[in-house]
């Protein structure tokens, strides 16, 4: 049953069964991950495990059909063929349906694969993962336990070859590490929480990690609510990066092309502040979302979505590009578990110059969010209404105060964007991979007592 | 054997050989997780099909225990050779105690299938049939409908638990879902509206149930939302309307009762058993017998069989929610609630269907009652902060409450909370329980299908995240 030859080769011996008038294209992977959670000082619990994947998309007159499995087993790749081939009798029609045709463009040539995670051993995993919890629990004295410290590593390999000529593959690795301290104070307790992501295990910044995991929980100690009213918010960079990743999910062909985005209709149009440059730009290396080609196999780019608070472009894949008139902009995001869809690969945001403090400096009376959630109930991309929960702390003449919680934010993303008063100067790559400073916006309706 | 009782996925042997393997360095403890996923969709977008898609995942995960420590492996290689290598691996993260002989299995690892229609006997395009008839049924609804998609999907998963201490029993669930999107398109912009049905149930469902009401009222939804003005931004008492608000004690307290964030102290119902944690009036219960509900099953993802667990008692905190690893360490009788999102997981405590009982009050008194607040009809996707109680959900159909009047519908926005302080505000339920949507409940990256429901009901206060003074 176990499968050992090559990705590649395993793809051109599915494409030979291609018949004649079929685009065809397979999609292939295989990895193992492993996780390592530590809990008092010990190993709570070690998961790993291998998984392989196969999507076969085959598009017939602009019928597509696609079926996938977990199982990279020669029985199971013949019966995925015969279901996409099935499956595509019950599509309907559609001239712009279709796989990627090479466009010419020349992947940026990363090299993205670092062997160093393929040497690590159980005991290098358990290791961090115990002193994350340890270094917590003896950096304060208010942190009394850790819910979750887990170490986390995988290695993967992914191969993509059509009809039309694509044969692209790639092979690498990643590792993370997550802690959840908690931290109390009378019958009160806090849950914080802070995580790194990179390539290889030597780039994680504990320090950090330990450092924004125990301020993220101690610092809420003692918060309560606040009034309600229209104040100036700074958003964190992980909290910028969710609500600039809200609206750059509005700018993908998909949402454009059906009419599923409030800025469908605003190409070339003054969308946000002049101050505000956003790029997806897979071909930086600095951010954990660099690739060298797309899900479809195409080149990965830098596409300038917003340019000076215009909106430039709309980001493509094949499909979605034909439709729209215009051609893919790398932007086909996909495993091989499913259809390519269109998607971000490595936001970022053009820095300003101040930093935090300076921004919180120019505020009389604001609040600085420090997390938000219910993202996926309280954002409607459709409509552009934005509503969600929000901790941090007050701003007062110009310095943080006390912290809030049990509070709410809401706008739209359209107001939002024209909002914006000022991009902070303090530029990260954060694990997500997305580049992003903390940002302040005005007008924004806080909801509390 | 018919297609609806199947015997185990693997052979007892080879599981019985498996165990012994995984228990070889010194484990107490093993378990082997067998499951055959197989699931089917079609999308149905812009008037057409646009595609069909189908999956299949068979494989095993396999988990050894020694004291508190957990070792876990999972395989797509169902092969002996394949097991024996994930069990090796297994074991070597749970090794060390003194050898213990795994007890034979019992019992015969067959499962039944309660489908009276398996989906995959019926055609495609029947299921395509379907999903046009929806969409013709919104799109009549009102010219201002622009957009409607819809989505079919059907999900088999049979399972197999066995574990050294004898258990050997297997499941064969089948779910069924239908959701409707529109989007209705007016001057002010553009709005949604969504439905979704689903059953633990075979393709009988489509018998009874209306898919065209359903599409009609998630057509009206949008429709009316075009002239929705802004939710108000502040504190306000807030009925909620039968079946649409379930999310809210699945997120308020039905998180902070799962026994493993209880024992790590990320629990704000943390040593408050016997406590009056609620108004009297509230009785919580976490069911995963309940019909053909979306969260039922017949056994958890450890073999338990499922229960019915009341969690609140007229007010009075009696239980929390467990698995086999945090029963085990407290000395007491699993509650059926381990439950994995995959054979690549390790299960945890999980809820199934958890929903609040009738009280006795008439749904439309307690409107009538209320002299300003708003009125949700449903409630969105929700999130919670156990340590703090904290909880937000989004409002995706809310009106406004003038005079004991439902009066303006509001546009979409979140309500913030804090789970203990709401229990103990219900100040009035009512008689009319209904269960609600589908949902899948997510929990340190697993998701896995639940369902909620309760009564007209309302609270005394809740904080609207609106933008209106």
């Amino acid at each position: 049953m176990k499968n050992t030859a090559e990705l590649p080769d395993l793809a051109q011996g599915l494409l030979a069964g291609a018949r004649e008038n079929e685009q065809f294209e397979v999609c292939l992977s295989r990895g193992r991950s492993t996780t390592v959670k530590a809990y008092l000082g010990q190993i709570e619990s070690v998961r790993s495990g291998a998984s392989q994947a196969v999507g076969v998309r085959i598009v017939v007159d602009g019928r597509q059909g696609f079926a996938t499995a977990g199982s990279l087993d020669p029985e199971v790749l013949k019966q995925v063929v015969k279901e996409a081939r099935e499956n595509l009798q019950f599509a309907e029609s559609d001239p712009d349906q279709g796989i990627a045709i090479p466009d010419g463009v020349a992947p940026p040539g990363l090299d993205l694969t670092d062997p160093a995670v393929l040497q690590l051993t159980e005991e290098d995993r358990a290791a961090v993962a115990i002193e994350l919890e340890r270094r917590c629990l003896s950096s304060d004295s208010r942190i009394t336990g850790v819910r979750s410290a887990a170490w986390s590593d995988g290695w993967g390999e992914f191969a993509l070859a059509s009809t039309s000529g694509i044969a692209v593959q790639s092979e690498g690795g990643s590792c993370s590490v997550g802690v959840q301290p908690l931290a109390m104070q009378g019958t009160e307790t806090q849950i914080g929480y802070a995580g790194d992501a990179a390539r290889r295990p030597d780039a994680l910044d504990l320090d950090r990690v330990v450092s924004e995991a125990v301020e993220d929980a101690t610092r809420m100690l003692g918060a309560t609510k606040p009034s309600s009213e229209k104040v100036t918010v700074v958003l964190e960079p992980s909290v910028a990066a969710a609500f600039l990743g809200t609206v750059v999910g509005a700018l993908t062909g998909e949402r454009v092309i059906k009419g599923r985005s409030p800025f469908a209709e605003r190409l070339g149009e003054q969308i946000a502040v002049a101050q505000l440059t956003l790029v997806d730009d897979p071909t930086n290396i600095e951010s954990l979302g660099a690739d060298n080609h797309d899900g479809e196999g195409l080149a990965a780019r830098r596409n300038v979505i917003v340019d000076s608070g215009v909106l430039s472009q709309f980001l493509h894949n094949s499909y979605t590009g034909r439709r729209a008139g215009t051609s893919s902009t790398g932007s086909a995001v996909r495993g091989p578990r499913s259809t390519p869809s269109v998607g971000i690969h490595a936001l970022s945001i053009a820095p300003g110059v101040n930093n935090r403090d300076e921004l919180f400096a120019k505020i009389k009376k604001g609040v600085f969010i420090r997390g938000v959630n219910g993202l996926h109930s309280g954002v409607n991309p459709v409509s552009g209404d934005f509503s969600v929960g929000a901790y941090g702390q007050r701003i007062q003449n110009g310095a943080l105060g006390e912290p809030f919680r049990e509070a709410t934010i809401a706008s739209t993303l359209q107001r939002m964007l024209l909002d914006i008063v000022e991009i902070g100067g303090d530029f990260e790559f954060l694990p997500s991979g997305t580049g992003m400073t903390s940002i302040a916006i005005a007008d924004v309706a806080l909801s509390g007592i | 054997m018919s297609e609806k009782m199947l015997g185990p996925l693997l052979d007892r042997d080879l599981i019985q050989e498996t165990i012994s393997t995984a228990m070889s360095k010194g484990g107490q403890w093993a378990e082997v997780f067998v499951e055959d996923r197989q699931s089917a969709s079609a999308e149905f977008d812009e008037g057409r099909v646009e595609s069909m898609v189908s999956s299949r995942d068979l494989g095993a995960g396999i988990r050894v225990t020694v004291g508190e420590a957990t070792g876990f492996a999972h395989t797509a290689d169902l092969s002996l050779e394949g097991l024996r290598e994930a069990a090796l691996a297994a074991a070597a993260a749970a090794r060390g105690g003194n050898h213990i002989e795994p007890v034979a299995l019992r019992g015969q690892g067959a499962s039944l299938n309660r489908a009276e229609i398996l989906p995959s006997t019926v055609s495609k395009a029947r299921k395509i049939e379907l999903t046009r008839q929806t969409d013709a049924a919104a799109r009549e609804v009102d010219s201002a409908i622009t957009q409607v998609s819809v989505r079919y999907s059907e999900g088999r998963r049979r399972i197999l638990v066995a574990n050294s201490d004898g258990v050997f029993n297997g499941d064969d669930q089948t779910r069924i879902l239908l959701s409707v999107n529109c989007v209705a398109s007016g001057d002010q912009g553009l709005q949604t509206g969504r439905e979704t049905v689903g059953y633990t149930v075979g393709f009988e469902l489509f018998d009874q149930y209306d898919v065209e009401a359903m599409a009609r009222r998630a057509a009206r939804r949008a429709i009316t939302k075009l002239e929705a003005r802004p939710a108000p931004s502040g504190q306000l008492p807030v009925v909620i309307q039968r079946g649409g608000g379930g999310v809210l004690f699945h997120e308020a307290c039905g998180h902070g009762l799962e026994a493993d964030l209880v024992d790590k102290g990320a629990s704000v119902f943390r040593d408050r058993i016997g406590e009056l944690v609620a108004s009297p009036t509230v009785t919580l219960v976490d069911d995963g017998t309940m019909g053909s509900e979306w969260g039922t099953i017949a056994i958890d993802d450890e073999g338990c069989l499922s229960q019915r667990n009341v969690l609140i008692e007229n007010g009075v905190l009696t239980d929390y929610m467990w698995d086999h690893s945090r029963s085990r360490s407290s000395g007491r009788e699993p509650s059926g609630n381990g439950r994995r999102q995959s054979y690549q997981h390790i299960p945890m405590v999980r809820m199934t269907n958890t929903f609040v009982m009738n009280g006795e009050i008439e749904p439309e008194d307690i409107v009538s009652d209320t002299e300003k607040g708003v009125y949700v009809a449903q409630l969105g996707g929700g999130q919670v902060n156990t340590a703090t109680g904290d909880f937000v959900f989004g409002m995706t159909e809310a009106y406004l409450i003038e005079d004991g009047r439902i009066t303006a519908p509001l546009r979409e926005s979140n309500l913030i909370g804090n789970g203990p302080d709401v229990l103990q505000n219900i100040e009035l339920i009512g008689n009319d329980f209904a269960m609600g949507s589908p949902g899948t409940c997510g929990k340190d990256g697993q998701g896995v299908p639940v369902g909620d429901g309760q009564p007209t009901l309302r609270v005394a206060s809740l904080t609207i995240g609106g933008t209106a003074s």
